[in-house]
Parts: structure tokens; sequence; C-alpha cells
């Protein structure tokens, strides 16, 4: 059987970020688990890499392990001492929990088996940013400047109503 | 001189000797110990630097007792920290504890690799360069977070608390001067940056709005690394030494290193983005003066030009008071991002009208 580098590096990240998002679901510290989390956006950000996605990459690791993730901890180390007692649920939330998953994971299987995956639907170099950039501020067929605007002022919304929460004494 | 050429050498002799995967892998690990190699060397430099400029500012003469001019002081210093012993703290979350300063180190590793030393001497370089580096020093934080409250010291809280909220205020600032100088440089790949300040550096290039830049740029840098008069983080008449007062042996070396090596790299940038990287002094209609320039190499260039930042940095660190935490968040949300935000809508004028030189 013949040797793909590009395999090794998949199965490796793949096997990783399997293992640390269970015990990101399995931790029972919540601080653990947001840690854990990290770890799985690093992997998700590794394949984006492998793909040659670097602008996706970085905005992955920016966004997500540089942003949501501190906002995350921010958030546990505010509310308290960074590990709630998630073992003694009900029983009914435990099931409903049970449901949900397995809900989520049909659902997931079923679409994987239903999209015909092309191997080479995508392109295998690097974007030039110019490109990026154009695409997702332009204003011609196929541009994103109005989703882009549309979440600017969704974002200024969020802070003002931020700092008006904040203010209110 | 082009150091792409001796690579290729190298990958050139490994094809001849091994299959490609190996020669792939080996060249990872090879790039791996020369880029952690270097990252040591450099700290050992800055940490000896730090402690002879300080000293001279102060009208001391430093360490002298270890080695002729005290040049082996670092070196007894690292070796006693590698066999003092790694306390574990009670009561504590052990896993986390022990791993918050490799998040610090691997993030401090991760932007090191994307700096360019000389043509063809880089490690990384993506088409989004200037982006990656902000990626890459984004999740730093994250570390002092955790050490900070994995320690189970209020005092470490407090001190890792503020460092989260200063060193996410001031990478606006940081990121706001570097897409400064991508609109005047008008690509984000590192090298490319390079490149187009072989005819005249960036500061010199983009007149008023980089020099405003520049200065901004040299004061978020020197709030993101934590050090004085921003040093709040580890003020240690308050907090003893603020998130890593629990940590010791290697643990707290890793910690140090990388407060270090942050200085290094955020005066690195500020060389490769404003004063030209590797590229020589280039003024227009002098050519002799360029050409000889020319023939001092290129990561001599880099090199000087990062000392001498490294060397502001250090003037500033040792001169100015502390300031207390409400006066560091408001001199960056009142007075540096909105000049920030008007300095780079002020580059971009310039840049469309043709302003620049």
């Amino acid at each position: 059987m013949e040797f793909h580098t590009n395999l090794f590096i998949f199965s490796g990240l793949a096997i990783f970020m399997i293992v640390a998002a269970l015990f990101a679901v399995v931790s029972s510290k919540i601080m653990r688990a947001a840690t854990l989390l990290l770890f799985v956006l690093f992997g998700t950000a590794g394949l984006y890499f492998m793909l040659h996605y670097s602008f996706l990459g970085a905005v992955q690791i920016t966004v997500y392990a540089g942003g949501i993730v501190v906002l995350f901890i921010f958030a546990i180390l505010l509310i308290g001492k960074g590990s709630i007692d998630i073992t003694h649920t009900s029983k009914l939330r435990y099931l409903a929990g049970v449901l949900t998953a397995m809900a989520g994971m049909a659902t997931t299987i079923y679409l994987i088996h239903i999209t015909p995956f092309e191997a080479n639907h995508f392109m295998s170099a690097d974007v030039p940013m110019k490109t990026l950039g154009i695409s997702i501020m332009g204003t011609g067929r196929y541009n994103y400047v109005l989703p882009f605007e549309v979440m600017s002022i969704l974002l200024l919304a969020c802070t003002v109503g931020a700092i008006l929460i904040a203010r209110k004494k | 001189m082009d150091f792409s050429t001796i690579t290729t050498a190298i990958d050139n002799l490994l094809r001849t000797y091994m299959p490609e995967q190996a020669v792939i892998l080996a060249e990872c690990l090879l790039i791996a110990l020369c880029l952690v190699l270097a990252y040591v060397l450099f700290a050992i430099v800055m940490i000896f630097m730090e402690r002879k400029v300080c000293a001279a500012f102060q009208c001391r003469v430093g360490p002298m007792r270890v080695g002729y001019w005290g040049l082996l002081q670092v070196f007894a210093d690292v070796f006693k920290m590698l066999i003092k012993e790694i306390i574990s703290i009670k009561r504590s979350d052990h896993i986390l504890y022990s791993l918050a300063p490799y998040i610090v180190v691997m993030s401090s590793v991760l932007t090191f690799s994307c700096l360019p030393f000389a043509r063809g001497l880089q490690a990384l370089d993506f088409n989004i360069g200037v982006f990656f580096l902000m990626a890459a020093s984004s999740f730093g934080v994250l570390g002092i977070l955790l050490a900070g409250w994995s320690s189970n010291n209020k005092f470490s809280m407090i001190g890792a608390m503020r460092s989260g909220g200063q060193m996410i205020s001031y990478e606006l600032s940081v990121g706001l001067c570097m897409l400064t100088m991508v609109v005047l440089g008008g690509t984000m790949q590192i090298s490319a940056i390079v490149e187009s300040q072989l005819d005249g550096w960036f500061i010199f290039k983009g007149h008023i709005p980089a020099c405003i830049a520049f200065v901004i740029y040299l004061i978020a840098g020197n709030a993101e690394t934590n050090r004085a008069p921003f040093d709040l983080p580890e003020a240690e008449s308050e907090l003893t030494a603020g998130y890593h007062t629990e940590y010791s042996g290697m643990h707290f070396g890793f910690f140090y290193v990388a407060e270090f090596m942050n200085v290094f790299i955020v005066s690195a940038i500020a060389s490769t983005l404003f004063l030209g990287g590797w590229a020589p002094l280039y003024i227009p209609g002098l050519n002799a003066v360029n050409a000889v320039m020319g023939y001092i190499p290129g990561i001599v260039w880099m090199l000087g030009k990062t000392f001498f930042v490294i060397w502001l940095l250090m003037w500033i660190r040792w001169t100015f008071p502390r300031l207390r935490i409400d006066q560091v968040l408001v001199l960056e949300w009142q007075y540096l991002v909105p000049i920030g935000l008007v300095n780079l809508l002020l580059m971009t004028i310039c840049v469309v009208m043709g302003w620049t030189f």
C-alpha cells in the first residue's frame, strides 16, 4: 500500500480532534472542557491549512481560538469557580441529552451519506488575498458585500446594546 | 545574498538519499529544530541585553562576576532554572496548570516562525502572512488566563484578568497599525512587504501616517508584552509576580522566555513593517551609498533594526513609571484606537491619491 503524507496528517489531525472533542464533552470540569474545545478548534484550523485554505485557517485561529474561547474562559471566570457540578442532573435531562446527541449524529451521518464528494471539487491552491477581498467586498454577482454589511450592523447593534447594559447602574 | 539557494541545496541533497515523504518529514524536523534553537539563543541574548541596558539606565554595571563582562550569567541562570524542582499546587487543576506555559510558548514560537530574517530565510510565508501573525499571537493570552486560574491563588487570578483585559484591548491597536502598513504595501505576504521596501522603507514612503502608526505600534506592542509602563499583570508591589507567582523551575522559565521573546517578536515585526526588514537603507539618487549599503547582508540589517527597536522598548521600560489599570484602558480605548482608525483612513487617502513616495 502506498504511503500518503496527506492521509497520514489527516488521520493524525482527525484522531486528535475526535479525542479532544470526546473529552471536552465528557469532562466534568468546565474549564478543562473549554481548553479541550480549543484543541478541537486548532485541529480544524490544521485541516484548513492542510487544504491550503490559509485565510480560513487564520480566521479559525483568530476568531475561535483567540476570540470565542477567550470569551468563554472570561465568562467562566466571572460566573464562578470554573468547576460547575454537572454530574447530578435529573434522569429526564439525561435522556433528552442522549436523544439530542443521537439525532444530531443521525443527521450528520445521513448528510455525509447523501453528499457526493467530488475529489477535485475544491481549488487545491492558495487563493490570492485580492480575490478573497474582492469577493467579500464586491457588489457584483457572487460577491458578498450585502451580508458583510448586514453582519457589521448586527455587531454594531450588539456593541451598543452591551454598552447600554453595562451603563445601567 | 539569497538563502533559498542554501535551502534548495539541502533539499536536493536530502532528495538524493531519501524518498519524498521522508524528505518532507526530515525537513519539518530540521526547520523545527532550527526555529527552537534560534528562539532560545535570541532569548538568552535578550535577557543579557535587558540586564545590561537596565544597569546602564540606572548607572550600574550589571552582571559582571560570571564569565568575562558577565557573559556567562544567563547560561548560569538557565542551568539553575533547569535543575529547580517543579512544584505542584494543592487543590488546583494540575493538567491545566502544567499546560498553560506550553500554550504561551506555542503561540510565541508560532509567531516567531513567521519572521523574515533575510531573503529566503523565513519558515512560514503565507499570502495572508500578517493576518496569520496576528492569529498566532492572539491565543497566547489563553495560556496566561489558564495559568492565573489554575494557580488557585487570588493574586495570580487578578494578574491574569488584568493581563487578559490589557492584551485583548491592545491587540486592536496593533492590528490597526499593521493594517495601515498593509494598505501602504498593498499585500499581506511578509516577504512581499519586505521586497517592496527595497526602494525605500515604509516609514519614509508612508511619511506622516506611517510615523503615527509606528508610534502607536510601539506603545501597543509594549502593552501587549506586559512590560513597564504596562506591567500591571505582574506588578510586584501589589501582586507578588502576577499570573506566574505559583510557577517554579522550567514552567516559570517558559513564561519568562516567552515574555522576552514576545518583545523580540514585536520589535522584529516593527522593523519588518516600518523599517524595511532585511532591506538595506535606500536613498533615492545616492547610488553609491545604496550600493555600499547593499553589500551589508540582509540578516545584519534585520537584526540591527530589531535590536534597535528592542533598545527603544527597553529605554521606555526603564524610564517611565507604571500606569494604573484604568489609565491603561483609557489610553487604549479613548486615545489609541480612535487615532489608529483615523490614521488608517489617512493612510488610505494618501495611497488612493498617490501621496506616497
